[in-house]
């Protein structure tokens, strides 16, 4: 085998501008998907970042039938304290599970005493919310947190809200909340800070103390809405989800029923369904970069054939076999394929580090300033590079078949 | 014992809706290390009696044995692996690589065909390049070469598997008369040199002339029985 490839490197050698050109479209081929995926995956993992890591966590656990009704933020379908107890208890026996913050939902009229209007709030332990939501902190675009994200007393107002009914920091405002009994309870707060607004669900809630949340909803009991949960690594979501859900499930109700209702942060944003798209994108890519390299093998192959029918029939005479100018060709279509991927490999890794040099900014919503930096995994390159070398020899199959099966006297015949 | 043997060989094949009887019912023998010719005009069966010998095709009737193998008897692979063992071929067109140089061109069967090692093979292309005069120039492609010189290389190449048998269709006529004469010399040496049986094709009188037997064919018939020169 190893003469054949040497021979074929050698055929591909001296019909060198057959083979750089179709080197250079596997190589155009190659980039085109690895810069893409590269790309696409930056944006993917800032994006997904941002909504787990400034609003959603990239776990959340809930009471069964909360997330149905959660435009509502029901107060009757709260954990209770028992229930969050059973929570923490699972998540501390779960090794991927860095932080989790317990969060009371719930709506609140909120007036400045000239204006009144609805507002969604978050009720926090500020130091798990920070450790589980860590780009928090820094969506306080007014305001200092020098003591930390919250103090009790105190509230986060979303930009959009302060910007609104003209609030300042250190302004005084009420809040006005029902609660369970269906009776109404007010207190007063001072602004602690403006929050920028992100896209997607709880982009545009404020924050106050989770004492104070309680102590407005004159709660008794140790009840949250949510449990957020953040992991060590992103990447290993699916098999930390489905060990908490696990752990969860085998807790039952009096019907027989599960308490819990988990969710990845994808199974509570619309952005998982983009992400969705942006994985369909890539596929679509590869499969372009599929027909590149079929098409464009298969064309040069059998060129490649039919340029060398006398060739071909002149050593089937001397004694080739069959097999052997079969392997001939398909080992000039693999070399094809691995000349293909190396250079288009090593210059991908090149367009991809300078892409990060750049530091190219994009905005996402109303963020802004977003810095992408594309990264090739490992296993994303042996994937593209295995799919063009396998492309490749498949492509080069059906005229090496053909050079084989070729019968020597009408070879020898052809002009 | 003979090389080559024929009985009652026939060849017929279809062009088009026409049945074309191409080889009618020939008799001959070839002794090992002869140097042999097969003369006639145009469409008179010499190209398809010598693929017939060369294994390249089935006869259609007759027995046609070379080194004691029925050639018929053959399949695709194993007329391959036949010819890789005990033929070498020279073409009128020469059919050099021509991606390869003259060394490599000589080396390719030794290659690709008989798998020999190395340091083998590169001794036995020298041996061969000195044996055909075409040392220097074994490093250029055939386009660099003239005719002669090509013709030299693939009579190098035809003999680098120590075929017993060599096959030449019209090995001269794309050569002037002087380098005509010389690659028929050549042929005669090597055959003196390493004792292999040559069989070529021509239809110039003054090339059959060299030949120690001659046999005429005529419309797909022998019309002499081997004439000896």
């Amino acid at each position: 085998m190893g003469k054949v490839l040497k021979l074929a490197a050698r055929n591909l050698a001296r019909y060198r501008r057959r083979t750089l050109l179709t080197s250079a479209l596997i190589v155009l081929g190659m980039v085109a998907v690895l810069v893409f995926i590269a790309v696409s995956g930056s944006f993917k993992r800032l994006i997904v970042g941002q909504i787990t890591d400034s609003m959603l966590g990239h776990v959340q656990v809930h009471q069964r039938g909360y997330v149905a009704s959660i435009d509502n933020l029901p107060l009757n379908l709260n954990l209770k304290p028992e229930a969050v107890a059973q929570v923490e208890d699972a998540l501390k026996g779960i090794e991927a599970v860095e932080a989790s913050s317990p969060r009371l939902k719930f709506g609140a009229m909120f007036s400045n005493f000239t204006e009144t209007t609805s507002i969604r709030l978050n009720g926090i332990d500020p130091a798990r919310e920070a450790a589980t939501v860590p780009l928090l902190p820094g969506r306080v675009i007014e305001g200092a947190a020098a003591n930390g994200l919250l103090e009790r007393g105190t509230l986060l107002v979303p930009e959009i809200l302060a910007r609104g009914m003209k609030l300042k920091v250190g302004d005084t405002v009420v809040l006005v909340a029902t609660n369970l009994d269906g009776s109404v309870n007010g207190k007063t707060f001072t602004v602690r800070g403006v929050l920028a607004g992100v896209t997607g669900p709880g982009g545009r809630d404020g924050y106050l103390h989770l004492e104070d949340a309680r102590e407005l909803l004159r709660m008794t009991g140790a009840e949250v809405s949510e449990i957020a949960v953040r992991l060590k690594d992103p990447d290993r979501l699916k098999p930390a989800f489905a060990a908490l859900a696990a752990r969860l499930g085998t807790v039952r109700d009096s019907q027989g029923q599960p308490v819990f209702e988990v969710h990845t942060w994808e199974g509570l944003s619309p952005f998982a369904n983009i992400a969705r798209m942006i994985d369909l994108l890539d596929l679509s890519i590869k499969v372009m970069l599929v027909a590149i390299v079929l098409i464009s093998v298969m064309n040069v192959m059998v060129m490649a054939v039919y340029e060398r029918v006398r060739e071909i029939g002149t050593v089937s005479a001397i004694g080739t076999r069959p097999g052997r100018i079969l392997a001939l060709f398909v080992s000039e279509g693999l070399l094809l394929g691995v000349l293909g991927t190396a250079i288009g490999t090593l210059l991908s890794l090149g367009i991809v580090y300078g892409l990060n040099v750049a530091r190219i900014t994009f905005a996402f919503g109303r963020e802004e300033g977003l810095v992408l930096a594309p990264t090739l995994g490992g296993a994303d390159v042996g994937v593209v590079c295995a799919t063009v070398i396998a492309v490749a020899v498949l492509a080069s199959l059906q005229p090496a078949w053909k050079a084989a099966r070729m019968d020597p006297i009408q070879a020898l015949r052809h002009i | 014992m003979p090389l080559i043997e024929a009985q009652q060989l026939a060849k017929s094949y279809q062009a088009g809706d026409v049945a074309v009887q191409a080889i009618k019912g020939v008799d001959f023998t070839i002794a090992p290390a002869s140097f042999v010719c097969f003369v006639g005009p145009s469409g008179s069966g010499k190209s398809t009696l010598l693929n017939m010998i060369g294994c390249l095709d089935h006869p259609s009737a007759g027995r046609l044995t070379v080194l004691d193998t029925d050639v018929a008897t053959l399949d695709r692979r194993a007329a391959a692996d036949f010819r890789g063992a005990n033929i070498g071929f020279i073409f009128q067109d020469f059919n050099l690589i021509p991606v390869l140089t003259a060394y490599e061109n000589i080396e390719y069967p030794l290659l690709m065909v008989q798998d020999w090692p190395a340091e083998k093979r590169r001794a036995r292309v020298i041996e061969l390049l000195e044996a055909v005069g075409m040392t220097d120039q074994a490093d250029k492609r055939p386009d660099q070469l003239s005719g002669g010189q090509k013709q030299r290389v693939a009579v190098a190449r035809a003999l680098a598997t120590n075929a017993k048998l060599v096959l030449a269709d019209e090995p001269t006529a794309n050569l002037d008369h002087d380098t005509a004469y010389r690659i028929i010399a050549l042929m005669k040496t090597m055959r003196d040199e390493f004792g292999t049986t040559f069989v070529f094709s021509t239809h110039d009188p003054k090339i059959m002339r060299e030949a120690e037997v001659t046999f005429t064919l005529e419309d797909g018939r022998l019309v002499n029985g081997g004439a000896h020169g």
